[in-house]
């Protein structure tokens, strides 16, 4: 299956660029991950636990980084086994463009493939689980950067700056 | 008046006590001390080459014996195919090894890799996931026709491509067929999908494996169709275990619609492992591994095409099929699509000139084999489609097209092989026009177009070859076994009477049906006679049961045996009434002497059979006991015209089966219960198949996709309408001592056909141009196709 999408983050390309490349990032968006370790260069190590339909799994697999041309575009490709469940891997383009305000335009297309259990048992609702894999992903990855989104409403005025920042920002802006 | 008891009587089936009330006594209910199981790790990738398999962390696992890999197969045989197909140039088909287990590649999603005995199910299952196995994908082939394109990734890296054969017949009568398609007044086309299916028998497979260290011997208990043909199989070709020293054992088997006919890789194993370990090994299959594991059925693609003359004859028929194998070649597979299939495409018509091409296909799923009908439905829902849209072009009535064709002389030479050798096929249309009320449909339509719905009418006939079959024609056809039966008839001292049979039955009631027949015979009552089955070191040589055979084929030999049992009692008796044994005669278990008042009763000519003290011992041997093999001169060939109804709901493409009405002729009958039985059971599969099944892979990467019953739709008891059943019409087989025709695939073999043609018949009566839905017809189909 494949599916696109893009997605506006206020923080600029080169902010944006460095968090995709980090592993604590990655940990933290990637839906269900327990485990992140490793680095952009050689690939990073993954654990994550993942219901699909009716069968949930452990996934134990690597994320490698390639076609990385920085700031721009980069490619995530992954592989997961989840032992008896079957396996599942993919791969994302990402690019990045430079939006307005100083914010960049992240836009992705997501190609993911399921074999084994989870194509046996989860075929007719594997489409749907992807779409959220994916929006799920990029919504933390967007709120890693920002903060969570702002609610309507005159609270949101109140609220102390440096919460409203995401953990990231606050972490590389010091 | 129906009979109450003997040939005719609906008598109640005698197993069904111990099936409903959970006393059955199923492969999976047999443990034996110290067993231990077994787990199979299985491919989740459709194609791939094996590039290390690493089993120590698994082989530390609690409770682990012991894991086997494709390595310690070596020198081990590979399953064996059953039937050598020629092709259209001479040549041998294209026959691939298929290991025990994996080695080197694996060849479609389920195939074993590696075997893990532990102490329990669930330690063999966790230590499967330990097993490191790293497998190198390779482009799956899943499409038959882009399996045979240039270029194309191969299943079997040692062939010359993904042909397993391209087979012609009758290959001589390709250039008359030919010329007849030029001179045709109308040509009827049509291209048609016959989906894949799963068995889905309720019983998933099951195989024990024991040893007995002391004697030598192996016994296998399996869910088995046909413990004779397994134990050769795999005691000649696999294991290397002579027959003397392999028992194998089929209890009660629930279901089995061809798909336990098969010798299964999980069979050897366990048989294998209970040696080298020397302890019992068990494998019960889950219902997803049932799907990934068990033969599936059917998968053709068709192009079938119809010459008629200017007064609608029928001159001359031409098809050309893609057949798929899977990735190996399961026990009959090469036959289902080629003898099982060309020679029925005379259907019951008498086409004078007829060609059948098929090119069968190696690609990366499951292996797929004979399934309830085996070729004959395949052959039919190719033919009754095309007839009913040839019918439609001229616009002519699809049943006045039928009976102009008919073939009305017996016996028949077809120009496909086969000698139809009786049959009244205006009878069984008469009939069913009859029961289905096919004159009332008119009033039954405007009914339903006052509701908003579009009803619709199909019929079609049906044809088969059953009664599998004589063995010197199935030899040169390329069948490697005989198919003829056996049956021992052992009369107890008291009266009583055992009757081991080779045929196995795994839901057709012979249990019951079988002691019928004898009883009939002898004068006796039913109840004095018991039938044992499925245990090779209890019954005679026998082929087992598929393809319709058990009462025409085993039934028979029941007789030859029972009536060496008569001609004996009879001297018996002539003996002790001091008569001669041509007075004697044999009348409700008295033997008599004719125009006199002697006799003697049934007991008393057994009791001095085995107390011989007033006996002819110079002339005969003590004890009544006979055994008859019989080997049929002929297949037979069950009939009959099926009609259905739909109605359609225009809003969503729903599809609903109003009526199901079946004539058939399956000559004589011995249990009309169970005949009915059959029929809705096989009503029911077919029904399945045009509406609600599909086996589907993705066809990008061989993933298996329907492989639970989340995703596979099975019939319910309201997908189907209660049947209108009717086998009065009965031309007796000619040359079966019964008479019988057999009747467990003609439900699911003529019903497809006419719920299609219901389909169209009410989409175009709703003024929609469509004029062919491929099966299963699912809402999402049909409404598409009404969207033009």
């Amino acid at each position: 299956m494949e599916l696109s999408d893009s997605k506006v983050i206020a923080a600029d390309r080169e902010t944006v660029w460095e968090a995709l490349l980090s592993p604590d990032v990655l940990k933290d968006c990637v839906p269900g991950c327990q485990e992140m370790s490793g680095n952009a260069e050689d690939g990073f190590e993954a654990t994550v636990v993942q219901k699909v339909g009716p069968v949930k799994a452990t996934f134990k697999g690597g994320v490698t980084l390639s076609d990385m041309v920085a700031p721009e575009s980069l490619t995530l490709t992954g592989e997961g086994k989840g032992g008896a469940a079957g396996f599942a891997k993919g791969a994302a383009r990402v690019r990045l463009e430079a939006g307005e305000d100083g914010t960049t335009v992240l836009s992705y297309e997501v190609e993911a493939k399921v074999g084994g259990k989870l194509a046996q048992l989860g075929s007719r609702i594997i489409d749907g689980f992807a779409r959220k894999m994916a929006d799920q992903f990029f919504t933390r990855f967007q709120e890693v950067l920002e903060g969570p989104a702002e609610a309507d409403g005159p609270e949101t005025e109140t609220t102390d700056d440096a919460k409203k920042k995401g953990w990231f920002k606050r972490v590389i802006s010091g | 008046m129906p009979k109450d008891s003997g040939i005719g009587a609906s008598s109640k089936r005698r197993e069904d006590v111990r099936f409903l009330t959970g006393a059955g006594n199923y492969t999976d209910d047999i443990n034996i001390h110290g067993q231990a199981y077994v787990h199979f790790l299985r491919s989740d990738v459709a194609h791939g080459r094996i590039v290390s398999l690493d089993t120590s962390a698994a082989a530390a696992m609690p409770g682990v014996v012991r894991i086997f890999t494709g390595a310690d197969f070596e020198g081990v045989g590979g399953l064996p195919c059953g039937w050598q197909v020629t092709d259209r140039h001479g040549q041998p088909m294209a026959e691939p090894g298929h290991p025990v287990l994996a080695q080197g590649k694996v060849r479609h999603v389920g195939d074993p890799i590696a075997a893990v005995v532990a102490e329990s199910p669930e330690q063999a299952r966790d230590a499967a996931e330990a097993i490191e196995a790293e497998i190198e994908e390779l482009p799956a082939v899943i499409d038959m026709k882009a399996a045979l394109a240039e270029g194309a990734a191969k299943v079997h890296d040692d062939l010359p491509s993904n042909l397993c054969y391209d087979w012609g017949f009758v290959e001589e009568n390709k250039g008359a067929v030919d010329a007849a398609f030029a001179e045709a007044a109308h040509v009827t086309t049509l291209e048609l999908v016959n989906n894949r299916l799963v068995a889905n028998p309720m019983e998933p497979r099951v195989a024990i494996g024991d040893y007995a260290r002391a004697t030598g011997e192996s016994t296998l208990y399996t869910t088995s169709q046909n413990p004779h043909v397994i134990r050769l199989l795999m005691g000649a070709f696999v294991l290397g275990i002579p027959e003397h020293k392999l028992r194998v054992v089929a209890p009660d088997v629930g279901g089995g619609f061809g798909s336990k006919i098969f010798h299964y890789a999980e069979e050897a194993f366990c048989t294998f492992a209970a040696k080298a370990l020397a302890r019992p090994v068990k494998w019960t299959s889950s219902r997803s591994e049932a799907f990934m594991s068990d033969a599936h059925g059917r998968d053709h693609v068709s192009k079938i095409e119809l010459a008629l003359d200017a007064d609608n004859n029928f001159t001359a028929l031409r098809t050309e099929t893609y057949a798929n194998m899977g990735a190996y070649l399961s026990t009959f597979a090469p036959s289902v699509p080629t003898w099982l299939h060309g020679t029925l495409m005379a259907g019951n018509y008498k086409t004078p000139l007829i060609y059948v091409n098929v090119k069968a296909v190696f690609t990366n799923t499951v292996p797929v084999d004979a399934y309830r009908g085996a070729g004959r439905p395949e052959a039919t829902y190719q033919l009754e489609r095309v007839i009913d849209k040839a019918a439609r072009e001229l616009g002519v009535d699809p049943i006045a097209l039928r009976r102009q064709n008919f073939v009305t002389e017996f016996p028949y030479q077809t120009p496909v092989a086969v000698v139809y050798d009786t049959g009244d096929y205006n009878a069984t249309m008469d009939k069913l026009e009859e029961i289905a009320d096919i004159a009332g449909f008119a009033a039954r339509r405007a009914e339903s177009e006052a509701r908003g719905k579009l009803r619709g009418l199909g019929v079609n006939c049906y044809i088969e070859a059953c009664g599998i079959a004589p063995s010197n024609l199935v030899g040169q056809l390329g069948a490697r076994a005989g198919l003829y039966d056996a049956a021992t008839v052992r009369v107890n001292a008291t009266g009583s009477i055992s009757v081991m049979v080779g045929a196995h039955s795994h839901g057709q009631g012979h249990e019951t049906a079988f002691p019928q027949v004898v009883a009939e015979m002898l004068g006796i009552d039913e109840s004095m006679i018991e039938i044992v089955h499925g245990d090779s070191s209890k019954i005679p040589f026998g082929m087992g049961t598929y393809g319709s055979r058990s009462l025409a084929v085993c039934g028979s030999a029941m007789v030859r045996a029972t009536e060496k049992i008569i001609n004996k009692a009879k001297k018996i008796a002539a003996h002790l009434m001091e008569a001669s044994e041509a007075d004697i005669e044999l009348k409700d278990g008295q033997f008599s002497v004719a125009g006199t008042d002697k006799s003697v009763a049934w007991g008393d000519v057994t009791l001095a059979a085995y107390v011989p003290h007033n006996y002819p011992l110079e002339d005969i041997e003590p004890g009544l006991e006979e055994t008859a093999f019989y080997d049929p001169s002929n297949f037979t060939y069950p009939a009959g015209a099926y009609a259905c109804e739909v109605e359609v709901d225009p809003e969503t493409g729903k599809v609903t089966v109003e009526r199901f009405s079946a004539a058939d002729d399956f000559g004589n009958i011995v249990n009309p219960m169970i005949v009915s039985g059959q029929v809705h059971g096989g009503l029911g599969q077919g029904i399945g198949q045009a509406l609600l099944e599909n086996c589907a892979y993705d066809p990008e990467t061989g993933q298996l996709l329907s492989a639970s019953y989340m995703d596979y739709a099975m019939p319910r008891a309201d997908d189907v309408p209660f049947y209108a059943v009717d086998h009065s019409c009965a031309t007796p087989c000619t040359h079966n001592p019964l008479g019988v025709k057999g009747c467990g695939e003609a439900g699911a073999i003529g019903s497809p056909p006419s719920v299609v043609n219901a389909v169209i018949d009410a989409l175009q009566s709703g003024g929609k141009a469509v004029t062919h839905i491929d099966m299963p017809m699912s809402p999402s189909r049909v409404w598409s196709a009404m969207q033009g």
